[in-house]
């Protein structure tokens, strides 16, 4: 009982010192929502940008492409070998004369192709492969060349690996923001705590005298760093929220501009509730760095 | 009560309150504030401490409330060695004495009855008996009207009477003052002696260093001259 009434006098206490000083509150406050915006803000672009990947892009495939003067026979061949590959989940064969159809009938092409003389396109065939691990494609790929009357074998997996490590890049950027800032969070509160310190000594020394333990003087300062970090954290979330409700008709336009089916989400639960949390643990640790260094054992 | 704190069956019966056994306090760069002090103060007894500014009288009560740690000698409180005490200790020791500071050093941000409940709060009392005893306190003094006014508002007399209702809130069994009566006109100063004597007389052991003679004219004397008794 007595435990619990000391940690909610220090939790008053804390709540008292931060409205004492609204100004200097709400600069702070701004100081580190602004700061973790960033990190907070890049997660969720992040986020959008993972799903729109995941949902539109399909599974990798190879195209393989038959010479151009194969007969008919080879390609049927060429089609048989597919089929009993185990490595491939299916193949799908698109005659040369489909894809002559196909050019010929997109707006513009139809004229060009009208003047050749012959059909440029070759027989080809679309593989979904049963392992759509970059190495597992590539070896495919490199078997699936060396069959009869096989011109060219193209993977489509290419801009998935690029999309994929632009992803990386993107994680690693905001990894890197998350701890430059979430430095200058513990930087923000070691600073705010240091001005307290400064501002309590008279409280800090006649509760010394009073027999204060080094614990009940330490507590309000804690609450204080953590409550600040938590409340900063609440402000970067709605930064966030702001930012994406101001985005969301941009968003919308440009996607149906390129008719993507795509809304631009907010953060998730789960990384609202990291952010705040994380943002407390922070304050705490500035506060915990703080007193070390001026409140001392003295 | 409080862990570190000598039980009281455990002191003997004819216990003395306060020794000081060849205490010395020197303060660097070799000034000493006290030379080789020996007395001893009974369970209950009220003495003054008596001397000119700079005899050692500060430094003296400061020893007793582990402010100050001696350089030699050994300062026994309710029969525990005060100066070889673990920090951890200090504030449990603290909790058990009433200490008026010749500064007062009341917090001006916090009302009258804030003030007076500090003690309280940091032993970790339960606040609905804490608020009692604290307008127990205020009442002794004669300030239970003022618990809402802020120290600012009072006057000297009345800062001095907060201060000494804080250090009796905790009901500690010995009372130390400093210099309680030195802003204060010689009316006030009355006043505020029979405080004291009140407490002496249910029993709280009093211990008040002060130049002035004539304040407590009935209490047992202890003269320090430039740091040693006389």
């Amino acid at each position: 009982m007595v435990w619990l009434h000391q940690h909610r006098d220090a939790l008053l206490l804390a709540l008292r010192r931060l409205t004492a000083t609204p100004v200097n509150t709400l600069l702070s406050l701004l100081a580190i929502g602004i700061a973790l915006a960033l990190p907070a803000g890049g997660q969720m672009l992040l986020a959008n940008v993972l799903h729109l990947a995941s949902g539109t892009a399909p599974s990798p495939q190879i195209s393989l492409f038959m010479s151009l003067d194969a007969p008919r026979a080879a390609t049927e061949e060429v089609g048989n070998r597919l089929k009993q590959n185990a490595e491939i989940k299916a193949a799908r064969l698109v005659p040369r004369e489909d894809t002559l159809a196909r050019m010929r009938a997109s707006e513009g092409l139809g004229d060009v192709i009208d003047i050749l003389p012959k059909n440029p396109f070759p027989d080809a065939f679309v593989i979904d492969p049963k392992d759509d691990a970059p190495a597992a494609m590539e070896a495919l790929a490199k078997e699936l060349k060396k069959l009869p009357r096989v011109e060219h074998v193209q993977l489509d997996s290419a801009w998935v690996r690029r999309l994929d490590a632009l992803l990386k890049l993107g994680r690693t950027g905001v990894a890197m923001l998350a701890v430059l800032l979430g430095v200058g969070l513990i930087a923000i509160t070691f600073n705010t705590i240091r001005l307290q310190v400064l501002t309590q000594r008279a409280e800090i020394e006649v509760s010394r005298l009073l027999g204060a333990t080094d614990a009940y003087i330490r507590r309000p300062f804690y609450y204080f760093g953590i409550l600040q970090g938590m409340l900063g954290g609440v402000v970067a979330w709605a930064i966030v929220r702001l930012a994406a409700a101001w985005l969301a008709a941009p968003v919308g336009e440009i996607a149906q501009l390129y008719s993507i089916d795509f809304a631009l989400a907010p953060l998730s639960q789960w990384d609202s509730l990291l952010l705040v949390a994380l943002a407390a643990g922070l304050g705490g640790l500035g506060a915990m760095l703080s007193l070390r260094q001026y409140l001392g054992d003295a | 009560m409080a862990a570190g704190m000598a039980t009281p069956d455990a002191a003997p019966p004819h216990s003395d309150m306060i020794q000081f056994k060849q205490v010395s306090k020197r303060y660097p760069p070799g000034i000493d504030a006290l030379s080789s002090v020996d007395f001893e103060i009974a369970d209950g007894e009220f003495a003054v401490i008596l001397g000119h500014s700079g005899a050692g009288k500060s430094t003296l009560l400061k020893l007793i409330a582990a402010i100050e740690r001696p350089t030699g000698g050994v300062v026994l409180v309710n029969g525990q060695n005060v100066g070889a005490l673990k920090r951890k200790a200090v504030p449990y020791l603290r909790r058990n004495l009433g200490l008026v500071f010749q500064d007062q050093k009341l917090l001006f941000d916090r009302s009258v009855f804030e003030n007076a409940m500090l003690p309280l709060s940091i032993a970790g009392f339960p606040p609905r008996e804490a608020a009692k005893r604290v307008r127990a306190a205020l009442d002794k003094v004669g300030l239970l009207e003022r618990e809402r006014a802020m120290p600012i508002a009072l006057s000297g007399g009345e800062q001095q009477r907060l201060a000494i209702a804080r250090a009796v809130v905790n009901r500690p069994n010995l009372l130390i003052a400093d210099e309680p009566t030195a802003h204060l006109d010689s009316e006030t100063a009355r006043d505020v002696a029979q405080i004291f004597r009140d407490f002496h007389q249910v029993g709280v052991g009093v211990v008040v260093a002060t130049y002035d003679k004539t304040l407590f004219p009935e209490a047992r004397r202890i003269t320090l001259d430039h740091g040693r008794l006389s």
